[in-house]
């Protein structure tokens, strides 16, 4: 094949993805993208590897590695639970990192290409950028899958002095990184390289076990934006377009992810990044700020399902905690019979709720929930006046009336799904212990407002119980 | 020792209610009480024997054996003089009193030594007293029970609709006083199909009114005023008269009027004036709550229903007690969440803790001794609402994204660092550089304008894509396996760039087919 051939295939696997992302705009059309994906994948791989960069003496090792790489990833795919779909895609981010490190060092070793002048020195600002990049979207995802996993305390761990070490961490990287440049040969250059990357790897391990738990859904879309830069930096130093276009559309897409994410929690990316959300000063609740005052109403799951019973239309707001206690399906149980009891029930989901965007989406979609009924906070948030029972499982800080009446709350100006609206709220929850926030919640003490108390699953099974019976 | 908790059969003619059912008799069987009840309690309220022998309560024959054996009594209305005879010494007695109205009752219940709680005394004002506020749950239903009564006694149907037999007009209510039961009427008119309008002195309560789908009737009266002299009396006068001008208006045009205005410790004030009846279209109905206080219409009879004039006017005084099934249910809520208080321990013993708010509020005999009124209640100071400033503005939004557009400052200062960066890459980089450069920042351009489409429901899936996608640096390591290699190759370490390439290669494998199955098997389940 050609060279013109092998260009216009990376044209046309362009175009594919551009449709894939294009096709997400919509349920129906989304599975018709994803195949796009798959093609513009297939196209793009088949036409580099007879293109003419490939002589045929590769072929083995390329066909081996990609059954081998493609046999564990097709298993993960199959075995993967819905609910650990954030650390699944955490741990995928810090495979192209790694690959982006590794073609890195692969193309700075490789004296077959040589440049003079500026060529030169671009080509090897391209070549540290990319290790740059890719060794801090790698660690960076290795910390995230292990705090989503569990494997690692969801705490903000904060080190003292941290902004300090992160800036001289900065200038370390730009110092080795002029090293780097006036090195004469390959073995001069390979020192400031891999001090570099050392320094990026702990510049991302420090990055993310700074950042708590519910800053999650920021961190793993910052993440998959970072590797798509590290994808276009390694298109940079090879000259490749396709890469470059691939790479830049991904690190968009994770780039607004990000950004609609910060928007959610009316926070901005800085502040998400520098990490510690909760514990920074200034945000603790200034004295004789409004503490919520009255008395929590518990209520049993029985009286629960008798409110739904009644009820002319229900919204279920799901958080964090019907992931971790894999309730979904048992809501799904509970919505089936109450709409056969012609109960109008719809699901509000917050842009954060879960781990990582539209996290709840996925679960819901497991759980064989139809997408109609599921709606964004703001399709619905105006409904709640209308609305008789809005049940709450497992979310705290989404349905916090703090952000909202409370200047002084460190949450404030957080747009929130406005439950205590509803004729009555549910909210089930383990115990009275504050969101991930810190925050007290003034919806639990609110008159129209019920407490079930309980692991999700278990009480929703005897809700269940209760409605059939 | 766990205390007995008396229920007598109502002995107040007409009475129906009971004051505690069988359901809230195992609740309280729950919280270590035993609890008797008459024979025949709750007949008139559709609760049998049977019923709360099921529930755990012995059936006690007579009233006088029930008293004698019983710590607590639970009542509904304020016990006849036969009954203060029954009042056990040491004993406690809960139920509607009425102190300021009854202070003969009060002397004989104090002279029996014996502990009473007046639920009609409850400080409303506090926000955990809601769940025993047995006046908002009483009212509420005479509010409802107003309408069906109206309903009754009018002609025509509530609702406008338009017949093969002739076209409907919906009916005119007007409910004067939106307290509780006034809210509770215009809720229910309004769910009847009628067009309900409402006034009430206090201009706040207007939002209430239109969120339960009346129309708040303003008395017209600061332009009468705005010449007064002698500004509170002159200006009580005139509003007066505005008032009695608006509500003549109204009874020209309503077809129902419910009247709930009370003034507490006075007669109700006159509203409504023979005049103002006569003036009302016939078959009209007038149901007047405030009948026991007098009455706000001239010409009501309490406890009657009669027509003058070709109008009916109600003037029921028991109108909780003819919905005797929701009332007792909700009365006895009620006084299970005061004995919830009463009993925080949860043994069946009571403890009058005269430092509790609601409680010391509640008391009004306390062992013989009268504790009525209470002391002004010391509600907690409201916390300073300062605002700082800063906090009270909205969020700020940035500018770009899918928002408002940006702020001319701001985008001016995007403009002038994006100038200087384009100026910097186009003085010092080489030409091949520059292709590259404007595929990458077109298709960062691309990128944006195509991510915004995305649904936020699938947010998921287009991370888990766009990470498939990113596997795409697979071509890099591929051109890196066995590249052609001309006379360059001297001193490459072919071998190493193998290795690395193939490990590449590998790890973007498996997120090239992991990324996109795994996308597959989620976007199969999306589904309507």
């Amino acid at each position: 094949m050609s060279s013109s051939l092998v260009t216009m295939a990376y044209i046309a696997a362009t175009i594919l993805f551009i449709l894939s992302l294009g096709g997400l705009s919509n349920p129906e059309t989304s599975r018709r993208g994803n195949l796009y994906g798959i093609v513009g994948m297939t196209i793009a791989v088949l036409a580099t590897v007879f293109g003419p960069r490939v002589t045929a003496a590769g072929f083995p090792w390329i066909i081996g590695s990609l059954a081998v790489g493609g046999t564990i990833g097709l298993y993960a795919a199959r075995k993967v639970q819905m609910t650990q779909m954030p650390e699944l895609v955490a741990i995928m981010h810090s495979l192209v990192g790694l690959a982006a490190c590794i073609v890195g060092y692969a193309s700075y070793v490789d004296t077959s290409i040589t440049f003079t002048g500026a060529e030169k020195a671009i080509h090897e600002v391209e070549i540290y950028l990319g290790i740059l990049i890719g060794a801090i979207t790698f660690s960076g995802s290795v910390i995230a899958f292990g705090k989503l996993s569990g494997k690692i305390s969801g705490k903000p761990v904060l080190l003292p002095a941290r902004h300090w070490l992160n800036l001289a961490g900065l200038l370390a990287v730009i110092w080795f990184g002029a090293a780097f440049l006036g090195a004469h040969d390959i073995d001069a250059g390979m020192m400031p390289l891999a001090v570099m990357t050392v320094i990026a790897l702990l510049f991302g391990v420090h990055m993310v076990m700074a950042i708590g738990g519910a800053d999650m859904p920021v961190v793993v879309s910052m993440l998959n934006s970072y590797s798509g830069w590290a994808a276009a930096a390694t298109g940079f130093m090879l000259s490749n377009d396709l890469l470059i276009v691939t790479g830049a559309l991904v690190g968009s897409s994770g780039a607004i992810l990000s950004y609609i994410m910060c928007q959610a929690m009316n926070r901005n990316f800085i502040s998400v990044i520098a990490g510690g959300f909760g514990t920074g000063g200034g945000t603790a609740p200034a004295a004789g700020g409004a503490q919520p005052a009255g008395e929590v109403t518990a209520i049993s799951a029985v009286e629960t399902a008798e409110l739904l019973r009644d009820s002319k239309s229900v919204i279920i707001v799901p958080g964090y905690g019907m992931a971790v206690a894999q309730a979904q399906h048992t809501v799904y149980e509970i919505t089936k019979l109450l709409r056969e009891k012609g109960v109008n029930v719809r699901f509000g989901i917050h842009p954060v709720a879960g781990r990582m965007p539209g996290h709840m989406n996925v679960l819901l979609a497991e759980a064989k929930v139809p997408y109609d009924i599921v709606f964004e906070m703001d399709e619905l948030n105006e409904d709640f006046p209308d609305t008789d029972v809005a049940m709450v499982i497992g979310a705290n800080d989404i349905v916090n009336p703090a952000a909202e009446d409370d200047p002084t709350s460190p949450i404030a100006g957080m747009p929130v799904l406005q439950v205590w609206k509803a004729r009555t709220s549910i909210v089930m929850k383990r115990s009275m212990a504050s969101g991930y926030a810190g925050v007290d919640n003034p919806l639990f003490y609110k008159d129209n407002n019920r407490m079930l108390f309980g692991d999700a699953k278990t009480m929703l099974d005897e809700v269940l119980l209760a409605l059939k019976s | 020792m766990p205390m007995t908790i008396g229920v007598p059969r109502e002995t107040y003619a007409g009475e129906k209610r009971v004051a505690t059912v069988p359901e809230v008799v195992e609740k309280l069987i729950k919280l270590g009480f035993k609890v008797s009840v008459e024979t025949g309690a709750g007949a008139a309220a559709n609760f049998s024997d049977e019923a709360y022998r099921a529930a755990g309560a012995e059936i006690v024959a007579t009233a006088a054996e029930l008293w004698a054996t019983s710590d607590i009594v639970f009542k509904v209305r304020a016990p006849s003089p036969d009954e203060v005879g029954l009042v056990r010494e040491g004993g406690t007695l809960i139920d509607f009193i009425w102190p300021a109205q009854n202070p003969e009752l009060m002397q004989q219940l104090a002279a029996r030594k014996a502990t009473v709680l007046a639920i009609d005394s409850l400080p409303r004002q506090l926000s955990r007293a809601q769940k025993m506020d047995a006046l908002t749950s009483m009212a509420s239903i005479s509010g409802y029970r107003a309408v069906i009564e109206a309903a009754n006694a009018f002609g025509r149907f509530f609702n406008g609709q338009i017949t093969a037999a002739g076209k409907v007009p919906p009916a005119k209510v007007f409910v004067a006083g939106a307290g509780v039961a006034g809210l509770a009427a215009i809720g229910t008119a309004a769910n009847l199909g009628a067009i309900v309008r409402a006034n009430d002195t206090r201009a706040e309560v207007a939002d209430q009114v239109v969120s339960l789908g009346g129309e708040f009737v303003k008395v017209d009266y600061e332009e009468e005023g705005s010449g007064g002299g002698g500004y509170a009396k002159v200006m009580s006068e005139g509003f007066q008269k505005a008032q009695r001008e608006m509500y003549a208006k109204q009874a020209v045009e309503a077809d129902i009027i419910i009247t709930t205005a009370l003034i507490p410790g006075k007669p109700a004030p006159k509203l409504i004036t023979a005049e103002m009846v006569k003036s009302m279209k016939p078959g009209s109905v007038i149901v007047d709550m405030a009948a026991e206080q007098g009455g706000n219409c001239e010409l009501t009879e309490p406890g009657q229903a009669v027509v003058k004039h070709g109008v009916t006017l109600i003037g029921y005084t028991d109108l909780a007690s003819r919905l005797a099934k929701q009332a007792s249910t909700l009365y006895s809520n009620n006084l299970l969440r005061l004995t919830e208080e009463l009993c925080k321990t949860k043994d069946g013993v009571i403890d009058v803790n005269m430092d509790d708010d609601a409680i010391r509020g509640l008391t009004v005999i306390k062992d013989g001794e009268i504790t009525w009124p209470p002391p002004p209640l010391q509600l907690p100071t409201a916390p300073a609402q300062a605002k700082p400033a800063t906090a009270a503005t909205p969020p700020k939004k940035s500018g770009h994204g899918a928002g408002e557009p940006a702020s001319g400052r701001s985008l001016a200062i995007t403009f002038a660092v994006g100038a200087l960066l384009f100026w910097l890459v186009g003085a010092f980089a080489p030409a091949s550089f520059l292709a590259h450069f404007t595929v990458f920042v077109l298709a960062c351009f691309i990128g944006y304008m195509v991510i915004w489409n995305v649904t936020p429901a699938l947010h998921t899936p287009l991370m888990s894509v766009t990470n498939a996608i990113s596997s795409i640096i697979a071509v890099g390591a591929l051109i890196q396996v066995a590249p052609p290699l001309g006379d360059a190759a001297e001193g490459r370490p072919d071998a190493l760039i193998l290795g690395l390439a193939v490990a590449a290669l590998t790890l973007t494998a498996i997120n090239m087919f992991g990324g996109f199955a795994v996308t597959r098997r989620m976007l199969a389940m999306f589904r309507k």
